[in-house]
């Protein structure tokens, strides 16, 4: 690890009644990484990462964000520093998508035209043309637009971390990818760390420096694509395996794609 | 003449001002109180199942309590807690009119409020209060800034649904002293003056319709955002109680209050009573329709300032006696006894409204029947009708215990159609009033009493505590004591059970006065 972790998970869990959710997880996330969060529904992997914001409290183990206890943060002054993708988008309905993008800034007390000139800039950033959907309400807006939104809401108050919660995953094939591209570079360029989840591991390999995957609650391997595959848990090799059976697949029945 | 240049219209149209805005100004309080008290309940147990769902069945109990009943609750429930704050803290509030009927109408007004606001706050979806938390609002901020708005169409829609039912049910305020315009219908329906009944249910209508479209225009604008439409409705409500306030500023508190009872009688005496006090240069209104029980604690508080009530009533209902006296006697104990309470019995009008069993004379004669004493024989084959209290009464069943009494079947009605019904045959015997002009007009007889059962019912004028020493008032209703006999009342009360425009009560009042006045 080059640097100091961004979030540090050690040893946590979180039960809810009788089921583990989080089952003694130690992860850390370093400064400028992006990190996937991949595993079945149920793993715990959305558990996991609403314990980073206080969304969920744990019941044991220690969570740190940027070095500090989260437990001694208030969480709303927690949440308002951490950028949260929510699935499908999460825009509120009755807001215009200035007001949705610019909700966190206006909370924290940003003067109103400083939030304006803020929401312009986003719009840009997530390649929105400004005059046609700044005023307009969500439901106006196609699927991808909305999770354009979703990211331009996230980055608003200028978040080091950015947390997203399987933001692609309702879309289309083809706007997905798209949006995965484009968020990777927003990453780079921004200089975020991102923890995603998703349940594709083909995503996961194509946008994510390192992947975490979960299964019951527990962590069973975390590190990059290449040295995933050398792990000994059946069920890691087994989702690795999944996306190269695509590729050998595809490569056969589009012999003239060129793509692999 | 026609019905709609019937001269009723006008003088509905004058009692507009004063009825329609007592009516706003209760309605208004009311659901000012009910969403002042609700809206909080409901954003505080939105999320708590268990309180939740006790408020709800409480709200729901509520509303299956009858109106009428719910407001009358009221009235003995104030009056128990002013004693009490009377005793403790030195201070006594009214228990009349105003303050009964809007904490009734407030609570009438909770179920709408509290169920649409827990429907529409609990029906917002749970993913966009995690995202409200996420994007770091507070609890608070999460509430004001989501929760309400998104849930205000639901919310709203349950506000118009209060406000229409509290409006509606305003109506029936009138029986515990609150002016409103029920006293249209209520008038009307006493004195078959269906000019009033029909203004009545109008206005009333017209009424609810206004607010409720005023409230749907607040509510469209704050969900398209438009301050114009919001305003416009707000402004629009503003208005309406700007308008209803203003007629009635000037009037002065020092103004005589003439009561009645619920019968067109009553409302005859008040209207002859409001203008003897106004000939000598008294400023006087009449409050007419007020229940029975409710009227004399209403004069006891010095709610109303004087009434015209039966001495066998308040024999029987205040002193709680069952003996029965002559006449004079009666009369003289009733004067001491209401003296304690500092009530000043002026004296006696000059004839009697008891209650007499009253059947048709062909039938009676067919049957051999001059007294109730004839008719216990016949008694098991036949069926009686009386009003809503008469047979809760003692003069019931001293009745019954006296002759022996054993009908086929008891009957309530409302006053005005018991003479229709027995003289149809639809009953057979009828627990009439002895001063009603419909006896004769439907060749009634009354029955005699010769074991005395039935007390005596004198008409007598009763002052409030405050007008003991009132010399004005006093000589100013000295003339009518002893001046109106039966016959002279009982065509009074001919008069106003007509339907036509000289059978308003004040029309009627007049004519009584020219009768009575010369005497």
């Amino acid at each position: 690890m080059p640097s100091k972790p961004a979030i540090s998970y050690s040893h946590v869990s979180k039960n809810f009644g009788s089921l583990k959710a989080v089952d003694d997880v130690s992860l850390d996330i370093a400064e400028g990484e992006f990190l996937a969060i991949v595993g079945g529904s149920g793993s715990g992997k959305t558990t996991l990462l609403r314990l980073a914001n206080r969304l969920i409290e744990a019941d044991g183990g220690t969570i740190t964000v940027e070095g500090e206890d989260v437990q001694t943060v208030d969480p709303v002054a927690l949440r308002r520093r951490i950028g949260y993708v929510f699935q499908s988008g999460g825009l509120f309905p009755h807001l215009s998508v200035a007001d949705n993008i610019g909700i966190t800034p206006k909370l924290l007390g940003v003067p109103a035209t400083d939030v304006t000139a803020r929401v312009d800039e986003l719009l840009e950033l997530v390649q929105l043309d400004r005059t046609a959907h700044r005023d307009r309400l969500p439901e106006a807006l196609s699927g991808g637009q909305r999770q354009r939104v979703g990211v331009a809401r996230a980055l608003a108050a200028r978040p080091r971390i950015v947390l997203m919660d399987e933001p692609f995953g309702a879309l289309d094939p083809l706007t997905r990818d798209a949006l995965g591209e484009d968020f990777r570079e927003l990453h780079r360029k921004l200089g975020l760390t991102t923890v995603m989840i998703t349940h594709d591991m083909t995503e996961a390999i194509l946008l994510a420096d390192r992947i975490a995957v979960m299964r019951s609650g527990q962590l069973l391997a975390q590190g990059t694509p290449a040295e995933l595959s050398t792990s000994s848990d059946s069920y890691v090799l087994e989702l690795l395996r999944t996306p190269r059976r695509q590729v050998e697949r595809l490569n056969t029945l589009l012999p003239q794609s060129g793509a692999a | 003449m026609s019905f709609p240049n019937d001269p009723r219209w006008g003088e509905a149209l004058a009692h507009l001002p004063d009825y329609l805005g007592n009516h706003v100004r209760v309605s208004l309080a009311a659901l000012a109180l009910g969403l002042a008290v609700s809206l909080p309940l409901a954003i505080l147990t939105r999320n708590r199942p268990a309180p939740r769902a006790v408020l709800l069945a409480l709200a729901s109990i509520v509303q299956t309590v009858p109106g009428l009943a719910l407001l009358a609750l009221f009235y003995p429930l104030l009056l128990a807690a002013a004693s009490v704050t009377l005793a403790w803290f030195g201070v006594s509030f009214s228990a009349f009119g105003f303050l009964p009927a809007m904490l009734a109408l407030a609570l009438y007004s909770m179920l709408p409020v509290l169920r649409n606001g827990i429907t529409g706050l609990n029906g917002i979806d749970p993913a966009l209060i995690e995202a409200a938390k996420g994007v770091g609002m507070t609890p608070r901020q999460s509430l004001t800034m989501i929760e309400l708005p998104l849930a205000l169409p639901v919310m709203m829609a349950g506000i118009r649904t209060a406000a229409v039912w509290v409006i509606g049910t305003a109506t029936l305020s009138t029986p515990i002293g609150q002016t409103s315009l029920g006293n249209y219908i209520f008038a009307g329906l006493q004195t078959q003056n269906w000019v009033f009944v029909l203004f009545g249910c109008f206005a009333s209508a017209l009424l609810a319709l206004a607010v409720d479209q005023l409230l749907g225009l607040i509510e469209s604008g704050l969900r398209h955002r438009s301050r114009l439409r919001t305003a416009l409705g707000g402004i629009g409500i503003a208005a309406l109680v700007a308008a209803t306030l203003v007629p009635t500023m000037g009037r002065s508190s020092q103004s005589y209050v003439v009561g009645a009872k619920t019968f067109a009688e009553q409302y005859v005496l008040s209207a002859l009573l409001r203008d003897r006090l106004q000939a000598t240069g008294l400023s006087a209104t009449a409050r007419s329709g007020l229940g029975s029980s409710v009227i004399f604690e209403a004069l006891k508080a010095g709610d109303i300032d004087l009434y015209v009530d039966y001495s066998g009533t308040l024999w029987a209902n205040q002193l709680h006696r069952t003996d029965i006296k002559p006449r004079a006697e009666l009369l003289a104990d009733l004067k001491t006894a209401l003296a304690k309470d500092n009530i000043t019995l002026l004296g006696d009008l000059g004839f009697e409204n008891a209650y007499a069993l009253v059947m048709p004379k062909k039938r009676a004669e067919a049957l051999g029947i001059r007294s109730i004493a004839d008719l216990a024989a016949h008694a098991s084959t036949l069926s009686i009708a009386g009003d809503y209290e008469f047979f809760s009464r003692p003069e019931w069943a001293a009745l019954q215990k006296a002759y022996g009494l054993q009908f086929r079947a008891q009957r309530q009605m409302q006053p005005d159609f018991m003479y229709a019904a027995v003289a149809s045959g639809e009953v057979d015997v009828i627990a009439g009033y002895t001063s009603d002009g419909l006896i004769a007009k439907y060749d009634l007889t009354a029955l005699d009493d010769p074991k005395h059962a039935i007390p005596p019912y004198d008409a007598i004028l009763l002052l409030a505590p405050k007008r003991a020493g009132d010399g004005t008032l006093q000589s100013a209703l000295k003339p009518l004591l002893g001046k109106i006999d039966i016959a002279t009342m009982r065509e009074a009360n001919l008069r106003a059970s007509g339907n036509d425009a000289n059978s308003s009560p004040d029309a009627v009042a007049k004519w009584l006065w020219a009768k009575v006045g010369r005497r």
